[in-house]
């Protein structure tokens, strides 16, 4: 029986309804320290000492000059320091690193720090640092507006979103014969395997990375446990003993990473029917302190800021500034959350500026199959941009609600999306990632360094293999994202881990059926011993990218969605409720049903959170509202009720036709309630919606 | 500090002020019940204490003394609860799963939504925007 297109049993699903998955914090190694990182406290300076006001019996003591490597946390561009030497960019900069026994004299530990502060940037817009520009250009600007019988602008604002993760970051560092292992809640094996090499001077071969049971990532933990990996191998080379390093709620919201807050203002030009001529579109991200992924974030987010639609005369001007922030990074959606927040409410301003209907305005303009994107990349025969508007509209009841709802207090409104799968150009080019499938004594085994993190890799990945290789999904073992054991697949990514790596599974399973004969993997095993295929990446032949001038064809595939969202306002506190998302996507093929469902689900449910409750406080730098008692995320009772469809138009180049679909459910809730809102009569650009918001849109419009 | 933990009776030599977060984790290696923030929001760390679900963050071991506290682990692997949440895919990454499932079990047999809803505002979960778990616990029935 096929397992592709059922939802077989999860791989982990015992181990994690029986409390018996061992995550980061669960594993005790002999003689473990624990660790701790004292951190800056200014936005911006210089340290110009530190003094250790307790008694270092029993403590191992680190800062940067115990670096035997290069001082950096590697990745793009080397400007992060692994500890801080001298120059401060923003609180919360590791500085140093202590490990003891006690966790109770870890805590009592008192330590100076001499910081001569300097004046701080925080306005991105003020900044005089970019770490990145982007310039995207389609036709002749100009000749579009001069044809645009109307104009309308708009600027529009998204602010820091906090992951949550509810498993904070944490890893484990032992010391090995002739290196390092360190066991953690990490994304990436191979990227915190490439940043400890280089801290710790030594060969990659000398560090072995591997990845415990994972709470949660959302791109929280792609790059920063890197950092996080090189302070704990130092303090356990140092003391000669494991040690783990756990960070709790208040230092992983203060110190890592966030989603940027972007800055996206729009002038488009119009035909007195709703058709785009020109598109004149500027994309300001904070990058806070250090570069890492800002530039590629940054990418992203331009690539989808004219939304999923055509249009002749195209500019995106994107640039990434530096900030006096904790570094932004990573997070589910990657850029494409902030610009479709924008284009998206634009569209909404659009349709009421030029009385028309928003579905109808949107029908006019949205990409057809041959249509070309602001890259020029022509969209295939999968694109479904019509069919997701089209079902979601009429399976929601949104016309008949959108009358029915006015002047009652409740709102409805849309959003048409998309999202590339993979690595952006010839990003996948380059990483050139490889998996394996190996013959066990039962069955197979899948090697990759994909990481299971909640959204269902191991379980996919074996369904992908079983059917490839006609046997039954239970004999297909996969095996532990372990640096010195697993082929470099790139990072779990960029909804890259079905369709790109799922993929390249497929043609390695394939490669062992077809030697295997009429003998299954265990007889053959039994027979003529071990078989192992590695296959690597294959570009799709057509793909063209003109990195230069960002031009071609930005990704392999899109999936696409639309949402329709309904709110009540309450008048007594200003909230907005949202009552019910209706979510028609189109992910190409659902590998697993029931997972795809959850990742379209739980994705629709941080957007809701991003849209109403999500507030990061920043305060001279820091974010002040660092507890999970005042950063809210949506509970139960602030979830509406999630109404979803999965389209599969099939992807050729994907697993069974399969496409990337954990990032696209980030990208439509915030604009489809914040244009629900705005059919309430409130005109807000900017998310979170708190409720004073809310409030402030409601005084304006009376 | 003497208690009933998952059916038997345990004596740890633990300060009274101890989490018993701290106590379950460390001192009886359960490491099923899991911190997500320390003060209470996240209810990963659920346990029942006499049948009610607690965030075990909150409690000083002293509290209870001479009670009854479930763990995860004791519900052993069978309970239709466990295999709701694994048929259903109640669990994504897993963490707030054995918090989400005991606090589950103190909702009865056939909980209406509404119930569910109310029951679970506790406990977050960042990954499954909370469509399965409600499934899961309606399938559970």
């Amino acid at each position: 029986m096929n397992a592709v297109g059922r939802s077989v049993p999860r791989k982990d699903g015992i181990g994690k309804a029986t409390g018996a998955a061992r995550y980061a914090d669960d594993l005790r190694f002999p003689g473990m320290l624990v660790g701790r990182t004292i951190r800056t406290t200014v936005p911006c300076g210089r340290l110009n000492g530190i003094t250790l006001d307790f008694d270092r019996a029993g403590f191992t003591v680190v800062d940067c000059r115990d670096i035997p490597g290069k001082n950096v946390v590697s990745l793009i561009e080397d400007d992060q320091p692994c500890l801080v030497e001298r120059e401060i960019r923003h609180v919360a900069e590791p500085v140093l690193l202590l490990a003891h026994e006690s966790r109770d004299a870890l805590l009592s530990a008192r330590v100076t720090l001499e910081e001569e502060p300097k004046a701080p940037v925080f306005d991105p817009e003020q900044s005089p640092v970019a770490f990145k520009t982007i310039l995207i250009e389609k036709g002749d600007l100009a000749a579009g507006f001069s044809t645009a019988e109307h104009v309308v602008e708009g600027s529009y604002r998204t602010g820091h979103q906090e992951h949550v993760y509810i498993e904070p970051q944490g890893v484990i560092a032992v010391p090995e014969a002739n290196g390092v292992a360190v066991y953690g809640s990490i994304q990436c094996p191979f990227y915190a395997q490439r940043a400890l090499a280089v801290v710790l001077g030594s060969a990659v071969s000398h560090v072995r990375v591997v990845q415990t049971e994972t709470g949660g990532g959302f791109g929280g933990k792609e790059e920063y446990p890197s950092g996080l990996a090189c302070h704990a191998a130092l303090l356990a080379l140092k003391s000669g003993r494991p040690v783990k390093l756990i960070y709790d709620r208040v230092e992983d919201m203060v110190a890592t990473t966030k989603r940027h807050p972007a800055i996206v203002r729009h002038r488009t030009g119009l035909t007195r029917d709703g058709g785009l001529v020109a598109m004149d579109i500027e994309v300001i991200l904070d990058g806070g302190a250090y570069t890492t992924l800002s530039p590629v974030v940054l990418s992203r987010g331009a690539i989808h800021a004219a939304g999923p639609y055509r249009c002749d005369h195209v500019r995106i001007a994107a640039r990434a500034m530096f900030t006096n922030t904790p570094p932004n990074g990573a997070f589910r959606g990657f850029g494409a959350p902030q610009t479709q927040f924008a284009v998206e409410v634009h569209m909404e301003r659009i349709a009421e500026a030029l009385n028309l209907d928003p579905v109808r305005l949107r029908e006019r303009n949205l990409l057809r199959p041959g249509d070309t994107t602001a890259t020029g990349q022509r969209v295939g025969d999968d694109c479904s941009a019509r069919e997701v508007l089209r079902t979601a509209v009429r399976r929601s009841g949104f016309r008949r609600k959108r009358k029915a709802y006015q002047g009652t207090g409740r709102g409805i409104g849309l959003s048409l999306y998309w999202h590339g799968s993979g690595f952006t150009g010839s990003g996948e080019l380059k990483l050139a990632s490889r998996a394996t499938v190996e013959l066990t004594a039962t069955g197979v085994r899948a090697l990759t360094s994909s990481t299971e993190i909640g959204q269902g890799t191991r379980t996919m990945h074996a369904q992908i293999v079983a059917d490839a290789l006609d046997i039954p999904y239970e004999t297909v073992e996969i095996a532990t994202p372990d640096t010195s054991v697993v082929p470099d697949s790139g990072p779990t990514v960029a909804s890259r881990t079905c369709m790109v790596v799922g993929r390249i599974l497929q043609r390695a399973a394939e490669e062992i059926r077809g030697k295997l004969g009429d003998l299954t993997p265990a007889e053959y095993y039994r027979q003529f011993g071990q078989l192992t295929v590695t296959k690597q990446y294959e570009q799709p032949d057509w793909i063209r990218w003109d990195e230069i001038h960002y031009r071609g064809d930005a990704y392999a595939a899109y999936a696409w969605g639309c949402d329709v969202a309904e709110v009540e306002l309450d008048t007594d506190t200003w909230e907005i409720r949202p009552t019910r998302l209706t979510v028609v996507t189109d992910v190409g093929k659902a590998i697993h049903p029931a997972l795809a469902l959850g990742q379209i689900e739980g994705g629709t449910a941080q957007g809701v959170g991003y849209a109403l409750l999500e507030r990061v406080t920043m305060r001279d730098g820091v974010m002040a509202n660092a507890q999970l008692t005042n950063y809210l995320i949506p509970t139960t009772l602030d979830t509406p009720r999630l109404d979803v469809v999965l389209l599969e138009h099939p992807y050729a180049g994907g697993p069974f036709g399969a496409k990337g679909l954990g990032e696209l459910p980030i990208d439509g809730p915030a604009p489809a309630v914040v244009n629900a809102v705005r059919h309430l009569g409130l005109d807000v650009r900017a998310i979170p919606a708190v409720p004073e918001v809310i409030m402030e849109a409601a005084c304006a419009s009376r | 500090m003497r208690f009933t933990l998952n059916g038997a009776e345990v004596d740890v030599a633990v300060h009274p002020m101890a989490r018993l977060l701290d106590v379950l984790r460390e001192s009886c290696e359960l490491t099923g019940t899991k911190e997500g923030c320390g003060e209470g929001e996240c209810g990963a760390c659920t346990v029942l204490v006499n049948g009610e679900a607690v965030c075990s963050c909150l409690i000083p071991v002293a509290q209870v003394e001479g009670g009854e506290v479930t763990t995860i682990e004791g519900l052993g692997a069978e309970h239709r609860l466990q295999r709701a949440f694994m048929d259903e895919v109640g669990a994504q990454c897993g963490i707030c799963t054995p918090g989400m499932i005991l606090t589950a079990v103190t909702l009865g047999g056939r909980p209406s939504l509404a119930r569910i809803r109310q029951g679970l505002a506790g406990n977050l979960c960042r990954c499954t925007g909370y469509e399965a778990i409600y499934r899961a616990i309606h399938r559970a029935r």
